[in-house]
């Protein structure tokens, strides 16, 4: 499951080196979004995966570092700015023509290698406030007394815990690749990579001009610097981790085909981490999107175009053409309501005779299917010494059992479309772990009678590389009351809606245990 | 009195005086029956009782007391007196912030052989509809 959507490379490179032409391009696109002129476009980048490869191997040896981008989980598939200042939609037309990203994998391997440049630096600026002393000017330098020493394993181990927090971070595989960059993890690299630069300021100033010869001080100015990464460490993980635990948005996702609607609790996320995350619970909790059950719908539909033409006696005395377009769709629509339609009634018998004919198909596949399951036995651990003739090993078992049940099964997948969904291969795949298992004919047939998340099918079904996320605000902003985006996959769609969870206020009221007394509703009636 | 189009209409007033316009004095003698003297009705509610249950009143938080029942041929019955009356007075004691144990109490002291009841009815108008009939 992971090797679908584990691709990430992000550029870097369009996230800190063009940081204010980006921030620019970013407004003047929400303005140009802004703006009422009808060629609007929206911000749609495709999220586009290079295939899978382990990506990280060599790196995390190398790269301890405390902040970095992350270099494995997200991409700029697709970037408002490039070197070139080509428009986006240019960018998404030529992503879309080279077929999966070859430059993709450029972008990525180019961000990674700045990702561990960073972090080398990072990791051997206090080796290097410590060792330089010693070669430039060893002799002036004061002894290094038992304190000094003690904060040399001090720096020692932290640096240790530092290259362990931040391979945990940052050089772990990703998940999934994302359009643009994260946001947080560029400040993050820009934050420490501003902060050693004004280390190593104070450091070639102060220190190596004047060549100072307190060695304590110079130990404790390294260990200064490798506390404050750790703080900043610290501070990554609040912001990058910490942060979306707290829930503060409740979003609505419907899918534009059949309406399947799922409501989940989200924290305070950008729009493209909010749609990750709503991708990955769309895997599990969404079933699997059936466009043969959709066709009913369009025959009806088809049919209420058809039934009626239009005609313009007028002749050629009406020339505004906009007004013939406008006339006759409103002389189709009175048409349309005065004429009786009785299709709401075919549709009504013929729901009802196909719930009756899956009911049907689903009697005779069951007692099929219970049938089958009584011509194979377990073996005993005993038995199987005694008789080697005639056993079976699970697959083999299925495959003997199988076509009893399988005209009844296929039947059954006719009637509810869903016949593409199973091969033959995966029926008898399933049926033998169903068989080494223990399961019952019930558990066996369950995964066929009610659809279930799209996981459970095969991958050809997955469609993982090929979302696109369409979103008027910016993706990388977070998200806000009333935000709405789209998630579109090849031939539907997910429109999610956000909304805030509403501010409790809670009261208390306290009831005093012993105050809970009762008495005998009476109604006597007294003869005089 | 039916109504014949065309004909005169025939109706009687009655005249009620406002003090007393719900209200009526109701005499009973007590019978005796072996050694216990008896009205001839029953009476329910009373300030320890549970209001909500009284199917008489109309204001489900009277508590007050009723008469829940009256036996055909007693002497209540013979005196006038109504299932569903409230009864206000009883020989000039109040009845209307009682037990249900004190309104028995009263109704049914020894030494008296007479009981007048001051008793209210829901709808007297009823009572004149009867009677003109």
């Amino acid at each position: 499951m992971d090797t679908e959507s584990t691709y990430s490379g992000y550029s870097y490179y369009s996230g800190r080196s063009r940081g204010s032409h980006r921030h620019g391009e970013r407004i003047r696109d929400h303005h140009k979004s802004r703006s009422k002129d009808g060629s609007r476009s929206e911000k749609s980048v495709t999220i586009n995966a290079p295939p899978a490869e382990p990506l990280l191997g060599d790196s995390s040896v190398l790269g301890e570092e405390v902040q970095d981008d992350n270099w494995g989980e997200t991409t700029t598939a697709v970037t408002g700015t490039s070197e070139h200042s080509l428009s986006q939609e240019d960018i998404v037309r030529i992503t879309k023509d080279l077929e999966d990203s070859v430059g993709l994998d450029c972008r990525r391997y180019f961000s990674l290698t700045l990702a561990v440049v960073l972090g080398l630096l990072v990791f051997l600026t206090p080796l290097a406030f410590l060792a330089l002393p010693h070669l430039l000017w060893p002799d002036k330098l004061l002894v290094c007394g038992t304190a000094c020493e003690g904060l040399f394993i001090s720096v020692a181990f932290k640096l240790l815990i530092l290259l362990l927090a931040v391979w945990a971070l940052f050089f772990r595989a990703p998940r999934a690749s994302l359009p643009r960059v994260f946001v947080f993890r560029a400040l993050l690299a820009v934050l420490v990579l501003l902060f050693v630069v004004s280390y190593w300021l104070f450091y070639g100033v102060r220190i190596l001009d004047s060549q100072d010869e307190n060695y304590q001080g110079i130990v404790q100015y390294a260990v200064s610097l490798v506390d404050a990464l750790l703080f900043i460490h610290y501070l990554a993980i609040v912001l990058l981790e910490l942060r979306q635990l707290q829930p503060a948005f409740s979003v609505c996702v419907t899918r534009s085909t059949d309406g399947e609607t799922r409501h989940y609790n989200l924290g305070q996320l950008s729009i493209q981490r909010a749609a990750l995350v709503i991708i990955e619970n769309y895997y599990r909790d969404f079933s699997v999107h059936n466009p043969a059950l959709l066709t009913a719908s369009k025959s009806r539909a088809a049919k209420h175009l058809a039934g009626l033409k239009v005609y313009n006696v007028d002749g050629p005395e009406n020339n505004a053409a906009t007004g013939l377009a406008h006339s006759q769709s409103r002389a189709m629509i009175a048409a349309a309501a005065r004429r009786r339609d009785t299709s709401h009634n075919e549709l009504y018998y013929e729901e009802a005779e196909h719930e009756r004919r899956v009911r049907k198909r689903k009697a005779r596949l069951v007692v099929a299917v219970e049938e089958a399951f009584t011509h194979i036995k377990r073996m005993q651990e005993e038995e199987q010494k005694k008789a080697p003739g005639d056993v079976m090993d699970p697959r083999e078992a299925a495959q003997a059992i199988f076509p009893s049940m399988a005209r009844s099964l296929q039947k059954y997948l006719r009637t509810t479309r869903q016949q593409h969904c199973h091969s033959m291969e995966s029926i008898q795949q399933h049926l033998a772990f169903c068989i080494t298992n223990n399961m019952t004919p019930k558990a066996f047939l369950e995964s066929y009678l009610t659809p279930g998340p799209t996981l459970q099918y095969g991958r050809e079904r997955w469609l993982a590389r090929q979302w696109t996320l369409v979103s008027e605000a910016s993706v990388t902003s977070g998200l806000k009351e009333g935000a709405i985006f789209l998630l579109k996959c090849i031939d539907f769609s997910l429109v999610v809606t956000a909304k805030r969870i509403p501010y409790i206020q809670l009261s208390e009221e306290f009831i005093d245990p012993k105050s809970h007394k009762f008495v005998l509703r009476l109604q006597s009636e007294t003869s005089v | 009195m039916s109504f014949i189009p065309g004909q005169p209409v025939t109706a009687v007033v009655l005249h009620f005086q406002l003090s007393c316009a719900l209200q009526q004095r109701i005499e009973i003698c007590k019978l005796r029956q072996g050694e216990h003297l008896i009205l001839g009705f029953s009476i329910g509610g009373g300030i320890d009782q549970d209001p909500g249950q009284n199917p008489f009143s109309e204001d489900k938080s009277d508590k007050g007391i009723y008469v829940t029942r009256v036996t055909p041929g007693g002497p209540a019955e013979v005196a006038g007196l109504m299932m569903g009356d409230k009864v206000m007075q009883v020989n000039g004691w109040d009845m209307t912030m009682v037990t249900h144990d004190q309104a028995r109490k009263r109704l049914t002291k020894k030494n008296e052989d007479i009981v007048r009841l001051l008793v209210t009815r829901k709808s007297l108008e009823q009572a004149v509809r009867h009677s003109m009939m």
